[in-house]
């Protein structure tokens, strides 16, 4: 039996719009093996980080979840679930960048442009271990290092806007790892990078996971980043889970229509000349915006549509 | 962050010389000077000045010299911190200025601080409690406080003191201590009336600032950078002030500089309604009577007030904000 870190069941999330309610999430289930890297893979606005918020839960109004439970294994503690923790329960807090903590898509802004580097990493610290300032400060600049930030003595006193935007993301990265956390969960941390930081990013992220053995959390709509550092690929759409499997199974052998269209919609991959594939909401006999239950397999995968029309169900 | 503050001090220099000549050219508009409105006087007591005397007195106030040469006196002068005669009080105008001029600083001052200390948690308040009855309830207070003149204000206090508590509340002392030279019991005595014009005179710019505040904070308060620090575990009083709070308050800082001229004029008419010994009224007398010195040096004042706030406001954003201190 596989170690799981992290068992979403359920999860349901609302957000009240003026035209009424939008189901941002709906049912999202899946694992997170312990030690491994889980992609979350689809489209803007399938609740990718929808979902990551709300295993923070860091979900602002006018989202609400309506339902569901996470369930969080961690090493260091006794398992506690997730969604039901009291907005003053002091494991809320804890999980809040000491256990779970995320890397952002945004460097440029996700750091205060008033305080400097040091400050915002040491404070991690501060908030999670009883430690002096001047402790906190040289764990800091010991995880800036790791990150690949040189010269710290003097970058560890400069201001977020004296750095490049790769620069920023490592320091996002030193801020999230210098806990030690059991899960780092990654939102698209690439995606406003250009091209050459983004594969050193992906490296830094991958290295340091191997380094420090947490689990990951990566959300991405970069299949190639997907085939790059994930074990485990989950397959949202429309606020549903419709595939999840390895990244060999997913990749390879698609099984749910939606997940074939995404893979066939990568440049890279289709003819030249011709345009791109795009993804009808109908596709083959299956109508992909209907929701269906997801039905495990026996090769281990979950996959979510007509039963019927899974190649080689057992019926 | 020596730079800035050596480069912002000599901008003084520049930026009061060219206020000096307004206010020089202000006070020469009016037709008439001190001589004539002193003829005027002498002639409704019955005495007619020879020709002589006249002459004499145009001498001594440098009037009969081109204007320009007038100017370089009078600036002059005043840098050498000779602000004139008052020909009004026939006394130096320095003896006149500095009793009211400490009178209408404390006064500001106070009213600052007084709409700080008010702005800033109701503010905050009113940001993170968006929509709740108590944000509605600040924010239209505060549309009333900024609608209403301070005067009126003034009125509305003082009828309300005598009508039901039967107090006087005009002026900064008890009649025991009008006059009464400066004692620990005349302090108290001062402290004891100046918070009421204190609240008078801030309550229009506190109710303002608060507005700004809630507007700057709820743009702040859903930056990524505070999703990140909450994300990071800071609890939640913390997050809300060292994270958007602080960006939110530059805004608020840098209205200090525009704030004071505001509360200089609004003391000024607290002051005549309120019969405060403080610079407004003496303004007031100074230009009815074409007191040229003495409106002069009172309005090169307010002037250097002003000019100093801002400078103030500026060095406080420059300390609170690293992307000001770089450029």
């Amino acid at each position: 039996m596989m170690d799981t870190v992290l068992k979403v069941r359920g999860l349901a999330v609302d957000f009240k719009t003026d035209i009424g309610l939008t189901h941002a999430l709906v049912d999202v289930g899946f694992d997170m093996p312990r030690g491994k890297v889980t992609a979350i893979v689809g489209e803007s606005g399938s609740g990718k980080s929808v979902t990551a918020n709300c295993i923070m839960r860091i979900i602002q109004p006018p989202g609400k979840i309506v339902g569901g439970t996470i369930d969080f294994a961690p090493e260091s503690m006794d398992p506690f679930e997730i969604v039901s923790l009291g907005k003053r329960d002091p494991r809320l807090q804890e999980l809040r960048g000491g256990l779970i903590s995320m890397v952002f898509q945004e460097p440029m802004t996700a750091l205060s442009p008033v305080y400097t580097v040091g400050n915002q990493v040491a404070e991690a610290i501060l908030c999670h271990r009883k430690v002096g300032r001047q402790q906190a400060w040289k764990e800091a600049a010991e995880m800036l290092e790791r990150v690949g930030i040189g010269d710290i003595d003097r970058r560890i006193r400069m201001y977020p806007f004296e750095f490049s935007g790769g620069m920023r993301q490592r320091v996002v990265i030193a801020m999230a790892l210098v806990c030690h956390p059991e899960i780092l969960i990654c939102d698209e941390p690439t995606t406003a990078l250009d091209v050459t930081v983004q594969a050193e990013i992906l490296t830094l992220i991958k290295d340091l996971q191997n380094e420090l053995g947490n689990s990951v959390l990566f959300i991405t709509h970069d299949i190639g980043v997907v085939a790059q550092l994930a074990d485990k690929v989950v397959v949202m759409y429309q606020g549903r889970v419709v595939e999840i499997g390895t990244v060999r199974q997913v990749l390879k052998d698609p099984m749910h229509p939606y997940t074939k269209g995404l893979l066939a919609a990568i440049p890279g991959l289709a003819p030249k000349g011709e345009p791109l594939a795009t993804i009808a909401s109908v596709v083959g006999d299956t109508d992909i915006s209907r929701p269906y239950p997801l039905i495990s397999l026996p090769d281990g995968r979950q996959v979510s549509m007509p039963r019927e029309q899974i190649p080689g169900a057992i019926i | 962050m020596r730079s800035y503050l050596i480069s912002r001090l000599l901008g003084m220099i520049p930026t009061l010389a060219v206020i000096s000549v307004i206010v020089f050219v202000v006070i020469q508009l009016p037709p008439g000077d001190i001589v004539t409105s002193t003829l005027d006087r002498l002639q409704a007591q019955g005495v007619d000045a020879t020709e002589e005397y006249v002459q004499n007195l145009r001498a001594r106030y440098n009037l009969d010299k081109p204007l320009v040469l007038q100017y370089f006196y009078w600036a002059g002068n005043l840098l050498t911190g000779d602000m004139g005669y008052s020909h009004l009080y026939s006394r130096p105008v320095n003896e006149l200025l500095w009793e009211r001029l400490g009178y209408t600083l404390s006064i500001t001052v106070s009213a600052l601080m007084f709409m700080w200390i008010v702005a800033l948690p109701l503010g905050i308040y009113s940001a993170i409690r968006q929509y709740s009855i108590g944000d509605y309830i600040m924010t239209s207070v505060a549309l009333v406080g900024v609608a209403t003149p301070p005067f009126l204000v003034a009125l509305v206090f003082m009828h309300i003191g005598f009508e039901w508590f039967g107090v006087s509340t005009g002026g900064l002392f008890s009649p025991e201590y009008e006059d009464a030279p400066w004692s620990l019991g005349r302090v108290a005595d001062l402290l004891a009336h100046i918070w009421l014009p204190m609240i008078i005179v801030g309550l229009g710019s506190a109710a303002f600032t608060m507005r700004i505040l809630r507007a700057n904070l709820l743009d702040e308060l859903n930056k990524p950078y505070v999703v990140t620090a909450r994300a990071k575990g800071v609890g939640p009083a913390k997050l809300i002030l060292k994270y958007p709070v602080r960006i939110a308050i530059n805004p608020f800082i840098s209205t200090i500089g525009f704030v004071l001229p505001s509360l200089i004029s609004g003391e000024a008419i607290v002051s005549l309604v309120m019969g405060l010994p403080t610079i407004g009224p003496l303004l007031l007398t100074a230009l009815l009577n074409q007191d040229m010195f003495l409106a002069g040096s009172l309005l090169m004042w307010l002037a250097i007030l002003t000019v100093v706030g801002i400078l103030l406001s500026d060095i406080l954003l420059a300390w609170l904000d690293p992307r000001i201190r770089y450029e």
